[in-house]
């Protein structure tokens, strides 16, 4: 391995301060190992999945809304799944389950820590590249893979797999015979998500090395910035849950394949046909899934956590409150999010006993995220708030991490859950504290981090449009479905027929009319990406006058990230009056380095 | 924009509380002898989650209209720093985590740890792809042994029981509507045929998987008679929306009227 640092060292990168060299896009592209192009890779592989997941969530609305009607165009993209246009419920279900694969895994991990990671991460330790660069390189091409093994499932004969993204065996375990989708279309979605556990981990081992080996002198881990920590625990997390779920995934594959019964016990018929498998637990897979499957969630919010930590104070204009105990908290939360997967299962059949041992420290790990969201909320006050997209993304991520934390508090507890589980409540609650809050995460970074990653500023007006209509159209999304929940409407239904349902179909239009066009705004964010960064104003070194050290480089930073060897002075949080009339303390100034952080407060 | 985000941010946290408040979409009017506490758990942490999302969304509301770049004086620190909110956090949600623990494990323990009742009525359910089958153990009391290779939709032999050899499985009654007798102790017990089902009944306030492999007890008095819905929650294939059954909750004499009817057939 340390050859491999070694001697990547040695070579030669090519990158774009060079135009006078003949930049070989192959060797850039396909083989380059440097950071800043994975990064943007993986951000641009982030970009297409949220847009194909959004384009399938808007195929499932319309059907939710209107299950009857007719939409020849419907036919001609997927024959199978809408015959004659209308929408089978089958292929809902498979809507439902790429959809969700594609944003927990091909979103919700890819942009925040491989995306932002890879590209921030040894700009922000004072590094000139990741600890084992062309492990980089490999990580990207396998998540590319296995995004490609996951899409190729809409290309086979009986379509993608039809149960969810947490492919609960039995169902799917048994192939064929439990449903369309479940023959070629499941094994594929087995090997694609083994394939993606595979790239975590070489991703996980990448983060942790260069954190811990490649520090610029001075980079202390106290004045680390708060997102480098939150990558850390992320990355220490998905070293630990990854291959737990690589093993789940290896032994679905085995019972679906080679005839083990992992999964499967004796004497179920299914279709008619008595199965020949003896001897497994299905309570397995959803102790292995959700083992890494809670941890996950965090995975996905972490970075956004440590993203708004070093966002906000930008904007505010004063340091973070309480950054060491933010860190803490984050330190915290990664532990605690090993110890409460059976919340997944309060209704599984487990031992109810079981139940409450679960219980007790899911709502503990409320106590760290409310001190997180207080220190936030505290870290406004005083302030000198600029409005900018990054800036309202960072108080609208505060906004709806709250209100998706606190619907935590219902589900965390056995008698409640048993009422709400399955039902659109829960859906709510992780779109809002998973889903929204960490896209509004990546939402603040991208308009943050653009002009460092594209050398461009993007437009602030389109920003302002994409914000706005954004923050109140999640709420109108995501909001009614608590009070869906809260009737007992169930969620994974094709089409609601029962009676009780029947009422709450005028809720579900104003959800999925509400759905389309959010979802439109999202395309403005497309625009403005695209047209920034062809004729968005150049950057500046540092357009935003923030602390950390990707801002002390050139935009975009030049191949070995700086030019002279990088000194830390300080902590990220310097952020207050300086004796020569600014407001902030880059960590790389040598002088003063005393003054602000004896005047910066927000320490404890 | 500061003020602008305060305005929307306060209109959309006021409405949605007020939607929540008016129980404008609420529960269902409970029928089990148990879901009474599960009720008040439910609204005491409406209360307290409540109390949270109030005061963290409106500070942030207000902090946002106020703290703005281009209001006058200087950029100041929160008074008392960091430590008035982390002790706020610590004693408010902590309280609300050693009370929701209390109170939460005790109405669990009601429903899920509790011993067998006297006179409880005994149903074996059977869930399939979709469809749920449940079975009265008839006069003798007892029922018949499964034997899933016997099973035969054709036949109606859902269970796969054997009455040929079997003189406890002669008399079981099988019926697609799962009909109890009101006020009197149920014991149900879950098993599927082939993939995970699960048993809600959102008047009941009772939710349960059918888990292959594993044979799942479920409690519950109904205490008010009436036809009730009973749907799957747990993803089992394409007809998942689909899969339903009734509860028909009857005075006793009813019950023992539709029992006969049954057994007949």
């Amino acid at each position: 391995m340390t050859e491999d640092v070694a001697g990547s060292r040695n070579v030669p990168v090519e990158c774009e301060t060079a135009p006078h060299e003949t930049i070989n896009l192959l060797r850039k592209y396909v083989f380059g190992a440097d950071h800043k192009t994975i990064g943007r890779q993986y951000f641009i592989l982030a970009l297409v999945a949220v847009f194909t997941a959004i384009a399938l969530s808007w195929l499932m609305r319309l059907h939710l809304a209107w299950p009857m009607a007719r939409l020849p165009w419907l036919a001609k993209i997927a024959p199978n799944g809408a015959p004659s246009g209308i929408m089978t419920p089958e292929y809902y279900l498979s809507l439902l389950t790429i959809h969700g694969t594609i944003m927990v895994f091909f979103v919700l991990t890819t942009a925040p820590i491989a995306g932002f990671g890879t590209f921030f991460l040894p700009l922000q330790v004072g590094a000139p590249e990741m600890a084992f660069p062309s492990l980089s390189r490999l990580g990207f091409w396998i998540t590319c893979a296995s995004f490609g093994v996951l899409m190729s499932t809409f290309f086979v004969s009986d379509g993608p797999p039809i149960s969810g993204w947490t492919a609960y065996p039995p169902l799917s375990a048994l192939g064929s015979d439990s449903g369309p989708g479940e023959a070629l279309g499941q094994t594929l979605w087995t090997i694609s998500l083994g394939l993606f556990c595979i790239a975590q981990v070489l991703s996980a081992i990448n983060f942790i090395t260069t954190t811990l080996d490649l520090r610029a002198k001075g980079m202390t881990l106290a004045r680390l910035p708060i997102t480098v920590w939150t990558w850390f625990v992320t990355a220490v997390m998905m070293l630990i849950g990854f291959p737990v779920l690589f093993a789940a995934a290896l032994m679905l594959l085995l019972d679906r394949l080679a005839g083990t019964s992992f999964f499967v016990p004796a004497g179920l018929v299914v279709s008619d046909a008595l199965q020949k498998h003896v001897g497994g637990e299905p309570l397995l897979w959803q102790h292995l899934f959700w083992f890494f499957g809670h941890p996950e969630v965090y995975i996905a919010i972490l970075p956004a956590v440590g993203i708004i930590s070093l966002v906000l104070p930008a904007f505010a204009r004063k340091p973070l409150l309480g950054q060491h105990t933010m860190t803490g908290c984050t330190i915290a939360i990664g532990i605690l999010s090993f110890l409460v997967w059976g919340h997944h299962m309060f209704v599984s059949g487990m031992n109810p006993f079981s139940a409450m041992a679960f219980s007790l420290p899911t709502l503990i790990i409320t106590l760290p995220s409310a001190i997180a969201g207080l220190l936030w909320i505290g870290t406004l006050y005083g302030a000198k708030m600029r409005f900018r997209t990054a800036g309202l993304f960072c108080l609208a991520f505060i906004s709806v991490f709250v209100t998706g934390g606190l619907s935590g508090f219902f589900l965390a507890q056995p008698s409640i859950d048993s009422y709400l589980h399955a039902t659109y409540f829960v859906v709510a609650h992780f779109h809002f504290v998973m889903g929204v809050a960490a896209i509004f995460g990546i939402f603040a970074a991208t308009y943050f981090w653009f002009p460092k990653m594209f050398g461009r500023m993007m437009s602030e007006r389109l920003g302002q449009l994409h914000f706005w209509p954004t923050f109140l159209g999640v709420h109108c999304i995501f909001m009614p479905m608590y009070f869906l929940g809260f009737v007992g409407n169930v969620r994974r239904y094709a089409q609601f027929s029962d009676d009780y349902l029947l009422p709450l179909v005028p809720v579900h239009k104003f959800i999925t009319v509400a759905a389309l066009v959010t979802g439109a705004f999202q395309l403005v964010f497309l625009w403005n990406l695209m047209w920034s960064a062809v004729r968005g104003e150049r950057a500046a070194d540092n357009p935003w006058g923030a602390t950390t050290l990707e801002w002390s480089t050139a935009s975009p930073p030049p191949a070995r990230n700086f030019d002279a060897p990088v000194m830390v002075y300080r902590d990220a949080n310097a952020y207050g009056p300086t004796d020569d009339g600014r407001d902030f303390w880059a960590q790389s100034e040598p002088t003063g380095a005393s003054a602000v952080s004896a005047r910066g407060g927000g320490r404890e | 924009m500061g003020k602008l985000f305060g305005i929307l941010l306060t209109a959309i946290t006021l409405a949605s509380a007020a939607i929540f408040a008016a129980h404008i979409w609420w529960m269902p009017g409970n029928i089990s002898a148990q879901g009474a506490a599960v009720d008040r758990l439910m609204r005491d942490t409406l209360v307290g989650t409540g109390f949270l999302f109030l005061t963290s969304q409106l500070l942030l509301a207000v902090f946002a209209w106020q703290f703005g770049e281009h209001r006058n004086g200087t950029v100041s620190n929160f008074p008392g720093g960091s430590r008035p909110l982390i002790v706020f956090a610590l004693l408010v949600v902590g309280i609300e985590i050693a009370a929701f623990t209390l109170l939460g494990s005790k109405v669990w323990a009601s429903v899920y740890i509790r011993p067998a009742q006297t006179g409880e009525l005994a149903i074996d359910v059977q869930a399939e792809q979709f469809a749920f089958y449940f079975r009265y153990a008839g006069p003798d009391g007892k029922f018949g042994a499964l034997h899933p290779d016997r099973i035969n939709e054709a036949n109606n032999n859902f269970f796969g029981l054997d009455p040929e050899n079997d003189s406890a499985a002669r008399d079981d009654i099988v019926s697609g509507t799962l009909a109890v007798p009101v006020n009197r102790p149920v014991l149900l017990t879950l098993h599927p045929q082939d993939v995970g089902h699960s048993f809600y009944v959102p008047e009941l306030r009772i939710q349960q998987d059918f888990v292959p492999g594993l044979i799942i007890p479920v409690r519950f008095t109904a205490v008010r008679t009436g036809r009730y819905e009973i749907v799957c929650t747990q993803l089992c294939g394409l007809g998942h929306y689909n899969m339903r059954a009734y509860l028909d909750v009857m005075q006793p004499d009813q019950f023992d009227a539709w029992l006969k009817e049954n057994q007949a057939k």
